[in-house]
């Protein structure tokens, strides 16, 4: 028996890792978004590609699996994606024991996790606060753009003979294929990559999981000389990620692109798709980036864009075959770790499909977990 | 002013945000306007964010760091933002010397100053005459004005007739008559050259359509631009409001899609200074919960004739050549731009990041339109929905300390 054609839904990072590895192994791919390309949650990212902001954990095997993954992928896809392994600096202005704390559980999981004091802070960083009580350095944190990550990907499988179809939309799933906005496409098996929009795709597609949306906003300044070296982030950030509460949250992240801007995140908030904005929110991050980095006070803030993370309830990705429904697969739920988690993702899930060894263990995120199946 | 002055006649408490120091806009700049006693002037101020009907403002100077931020919670809002300069790349646009046709006319009204001492007009609209006239008026000498279209488009449309708007267009005509400024029409300038600024502009004949017929080369040392005009409409797409056409869907009494939201002059279509006032005294009396006896019908079909007769038209396409600049603040090429599109951009939020068109400190507010007209000409499919192009829930840039000290609430007046 032959492998099957494979229709990926859903044109962002976790689609085209998918598409970008399934192609790799030889399948026939056709990726489908309602949209263009590239142009929900990936396009909302800063681009992280971190393994400094998880705790041991199945999460972190992935992470260190894509960690390895992405130079390796981007060599083979040959573009520009500003791939940048700049490290992330997590720094505590309270209790410093709980941050060297949980570095030390991450040394014993295999993150190269180093913990540095304040004066060498200082000369990684000079522009931080002098509040700083302790630091962690993680050389291994990197940062990409993702739009530029997604198309990359994209064009690798268009060049290895897969179809883009933008602006199609996914209606249903059945023995002949995919229905969809424009017509049947047929094929043996179906991925749902659709991100904070994946719940609502898996209804359609015929076995529903729960995946909700969870807000982010990040503020972007005007482009200056770059002051800003590594990925710095306060230690309150890991509580956040890690919490399922409803209310807003935010801890500061702060980071310069390529282009010499300052991406200011990060805030989390359950309000469904909703896009409008919440100066309260704007004023929290400003507020927590100018602590981190005085010297940013009078640095104009140019643009502030939201996006919607996916979730699901117990916070871990969601990779494999859904039991229900046979031929249908779902690679989602990364939350904020969309764009590092993506290669690890994409090759599991051809592992999965082609019947494969899997390079990670896949039980962890199987579809048939306790409240995933909705 | 039009819109604040007929609240306040109809007995509302108005206040009137105002980005320049003084009244009057760019129309009455240099004149000294006066609005209704009873209307709180907020000058140098900008609305830089909207929650519903909460409007967030910053008050000073742009680069004052003395600014301060105040938050109004209105029954209703007349949005009247106006428009800019809208203006189409062509190879050396980004020299020094060449000004849009907008700044040409603010530094010849409000200071005096010519931008150089032989210029060249071009674009397309009966604004270049006065613009024209200014720059004449402060000393430069106007070598011609190109207009790209034949500019009698309008007389094909009888009905438009609007006996006041025909006088004032004749008497610019006869202004540049007697100020020895000819009138190229179909012709543009498709090139500007030199090296530190312009020293010489390739001056085109063109088809209908904007392509090049035949072309020669007259030297200046400056060039004044404009393609029409841009609608500023952030404000109008934060507060959600509904667009048609590029610019705010409004009613006969300029009430938007979103309730307590109305717009009026430029940004629910290019009308002029008349028709814009005309347009703010409706939507201003409707806001504060009256009614207004103006008709806005004769007006609207005068201007919409006069935009029939100055169209963009898609041959300024064909004037790019791969090095021309598309983007200024971000330095993104034609060619740039090309290679994006051709990994499917076919989205405004994809283009944007993956040619870095409209990243950079304007915000795609010069180059968003014409970015995805040539992105849509390369493609075959395209997403570029409008509102898209004007999402900038930051509508002015903010400095971060003002940010983090930015009042939620309004506060009680002492």
């Amino acid at each position: 028996m032959g492998l099957p054609d494979v229709v990926v839904v859903g044109a962002g990072v976790i689609g085209a890792a998918c598409a970008e590895a399934l192609s790799a192994a030889g399948l026939r791919v056709t990726v489908l978004d309602r949209g263009p390309l590239a142009a929900g949650t990936s396009a909302a990212g800063e681009g992280n590609v971190l393994v400094s902001d998880k705790e041991p954990g199945p999460e972190l095997d992935l992470a260190l699996a894509s960690l390895a993954r992405w130079p390796e992928l981007l060599d083979r896809v040959g573009h520009d994606v500003e791939w940048d392994p700049k490290g992330g600096l997590v720094v505590a202005t309270g209790d410093p024991s709980l941050l060297a704390g949980f570095a030390a559980h991450q040394r014993a999981a295999g993150v190269d996790a180093r913990l540095i004091g304040p004066a060498e802070a200082f000369e990684r960083e000079p522009q931080l606060t002098r509040r700083v009580t302790t630091a962690v350095h993680y050389p291994q944190d990197a940062q990409l753009q993702p739009v530029l990550a997604t198309t990359a990907l994209l064009d690798a499988v268009r060049k290895r003979g897969g179809v883009l179809r933008p602006g199609v939309t996914a209606l249903g799933f059945g023995p002949d294929g995919v229905r969809t906005s424009d017509g049947v496409v047929p094929c043996g098996a179906v991925v749902n990559a659709c991100g904070p929009w994946s719940g609502a795709v898996s209804r359609a597609l015929g076995a529903p999981i729960d995946i909700q949306p969870r807000r982010g906003m990040v503020l972007v300044t005007a482009p200056m000389p770059h002051t800003v070296r590594h990925k710095v982030y306060d230690a309150d950030y890991v509580g956040a990620v890690a919490s399922g509460d409803a209310d807003l949250q935010t801890s500061t992240v702060v980071e310069s692109t390529a282009a010499g801007t300052v991406l200011i995140g990060s805030s989390r908030e359950r309000v469904g798709f909703d896009e409008s904005i919440r100066v309260r929110v704007l004023r929290e991050l400003a507020r927590k980036a100018v602590a981190l980095f005085p010297g940013l006070a009078d640095v104009p803030v140019m643009r502030a864009y939201g996006g919607f993370r996916p979730y699901a309830p117990d916070h871990l990705p969601v990779i494999g075959a859904d039991p229900r429904v046979p031929g249908l697969w779902h690679a989602t739920g990364h939350e904020g770790a969309g764009i590092g988690l993506a290669p690890a993702t994409g090759a599991l899930l051809a592992e999965l499909l082609t019947g494969a060894r899997p390079h990670v263990d896949p039980q962890p995120f199987r579809v048939d977990r306790p409240g995933v199946l909705a | 002013m039009a819109a604040a002055n007929a609240a306040a006649r109809a007995g509302a408490e108005v206040v009137l945000v105002d980005g320049e120091p003084t009244l009057g806009g760019q129309y009455y700049r240099g004149t000294p306007q006066r609005v209704d006693p009873a209307v709180e002037h907020l000058a140098e101020s900008a609305v830089w964010a909207m929650e519903g009907l909460r409007l967030h403002i910053r008050t000073g100077a742009a680069d004052s760091p003395h600014r301060t931020g105040t938050v109004v919670d209105a029954d209703a809002v007349v949005l009247a933002t106006g428009a800019h300069d809208r203006v189409v790349p062509f190879p050396g646009w980004d020299l020094p010397g060449v000004y849009t046709a907008g700044a040409a006319q603010t530094l010849a009204k409000s200071q005096g100053i010519a931008v150089g001492a032989r210029v060249v007009v071009s674009g397309t609209g009966p604004f270049l005459l006065p613009v024209a006239e200014s720059l004449v008026k402060v000393g430069a000498r106007v070598l011609g004005v190109c207009e790209a279209n034949s500019g009698t488009g309008w007389l094909r449309h009888p009905r438009a007739a609007n006996p006041g708007k025909m006088a004032e267009l004749a008497h610019y005509a006869g202004m540049l008559l007697k100020l020895r400024v000819p009138l190229w029409r179909k012709t543009a300038v498709v090139a500007a050259h030199g090296t530190d600024r312009v020293t010489a502009v390739t001056i085109a004949r063109l088809n209908p359509d904007w392509t090049i017929r035949a072309t020669r080369r007259i030297e200046v040392d400056a060039v004044c631009v404009g393609h029409g005009f841009t609608p500023r409409l952030e404000l109008a797409v934060a507060a959600g409001c509904a667009l048609k056409d590029g610019f705010v869907a409004v009613d006969e009494r300029g009430a938007t899609s979103v309730p307590g939201v109305y717009a009026a002059g430029e940004i629910t279509g290019i009308g002029g200074a008349d028709l814009a006032a005309a347009e703010g005294e409706v939507a201003g009396a409707a806001a504060a919960g009256s009614e207004s006896t103006k008709s806005l019908t004769g007006a609207r079909r005068f201007a919409a004739a006069l935009a029939d007769a100055h169209p963009i038209k898609p041959g300024w396409q064909t004037w790019l050549t791969p090095e021309t600049l598309v983007c200024r603040c971000e330095e993104v090429t034609y060619q740039a731009l090309c290679a994006a599109t051709d990994l499917d951009a076919a989205g405004v939020r994809t283009l944007k990041l993956t040619s870095r068109v409209g990243l950079g400190l304007c915000q795609g507010r010069m180059c968003g339109r014409n970015a995805t007209e040539l992105a849509a000409t390369r493609l075959d499919q395209a997403f570029f929905d409008e509102a898209a192009l004007h999402r900038r829930p930051i509508a002015t840039p903010i400095r971060l300390s003002e940010l983090a000290e930015t009042p939620l609430e309004p506060q009680e007046d002492p």
